[in-house]
């Protein structure tokens, strides 16, 4: 089966591309929160919960708002489509963060707010609820970008017919350093009209290693 | 009494993170669920966290929380009857 990428945004070290054009760029290192900020403000995005959303959900959250704002997910079911991320820190960032609420014995004030992110697969909960997803998704943990990895476990819902579109990529958010690669994958040649700066790509390890290379 | 409601606004807006709201946007009779500043119930439990951090108040019975969580000005009644 032809699987095309028919969208794809890349964030890293200050700048943020999105289907071959640089839409963002800070050449002094900021802190993600103001970085993430400054993109969803930049991109005129209203939608209040994203301050609420830990870091790992804010840069999931903005990969996909840039993919989709390009590539609407017009004319699927909702079940039809599916999202599969993947990183090497899971919620580690986050973690890290509830942990500080609670290792002072004394002043033991775990946050709520924070405890609900500690789960990788929280910010593909937020991405769905955002844009009406119900169908399959999973988030995987690898040591560091495994293309293959990805391209065997999308391909395989596309040939056992459980999705007709997919979002799909890697979300890694430490400290103030992140990296996302999200690419919309879509079946059966989609046309392609009105997408601008993108050359359509065949879904496949080469092209995912490409993107997720390329500066 | 007005000086809590500021203080308690401030305090709502940092620890809920509610983004380009102010102060003066929060009237402190609207209610804090639903409508007004539309709070979901993870932020119902941070002000249950709020309530113990910064005043050492402890909700015991969670039935009484949609009372004292109806407004801003409810939460500052509540905390002038029970600050310790």
């Amino acid at each position: 089966m032809d699987l095309t990428i028919t969208s794809c945004s890349h964030i890293y070290d200050n700048k943020v591309i999105v289907n071959d054009r640089i839409i963002f760029y800070q050449e002094n290192i900021i802190k993600f929160a103001d970085f993430a900020k400054t993109v969803y403000k930049q991109e005129q995005i209203v939608y209040p919960k994203f301050y609420k959303m830990d870091a790992l959900s804010k840069l999931g959250f903005l990969a996909v708002e840039l993919v989709l704002k390009e590539r609407k997910l017009e004319g699927y079911h909702p079940e039809a489509v599916g999202v599969v991320l993947s990183n090497s820190s899971s919620s580690l960032d986050t973690d890290i963060a509830h942990n500080d609420t609670i290792k002072d014995r004394s002043g033991y004030f775990p946050s709520p707010s924070v405890f609900v992110y500690t789960l990788p697969n929280i910010v593909i909960g937020e991405i769905c609820i955002r844009h009406r997803i119900k169908g399959e998704s999973a988030f995987l943990i690898s040591e560091a970008f495994n293309g293959r990895l990805l391209c065997d476990y999308v391909e395989e819902l596309f040939n056992n017919n459980r999705v007709e579109a997919c979002l799909c990529g890697w979300v890694e958010v430490m400290g103030d350093n992140c990296h996302a690669m999200v690419m919309l994958v879509e079946k059966n040649n989609p046309p392609m009209d009105g997408i601008s700066g993108l050359r359509p790509m065949l879904f496949n390890v080469e092209n995912m290693n490409f993107i997720m290379k390329r500066n | 009494m007005d000086d809590l409601i500021l203080k308690l606004k401030k305090e709502v807006i940092e620890q809920l993170n509610l983004e380009d709201t102010t102060p003066d946007d929060i009237n402190p009779d609207s209610p804090l669920f639903g409508e007004g500043l539309g709070l979901d119930s993870i932020d119902a439990l941070e002000l249950i966290v709020l309530l113990e951090k910064n005043y050492g108040i402890k909700i015991e019975d969670p039935k009484d929380g949609k009372k004292i969580f109806f407004s801003i000005r409810s939460m500052a009644e509540y905390i002038t009857e029970h600050k310790k």
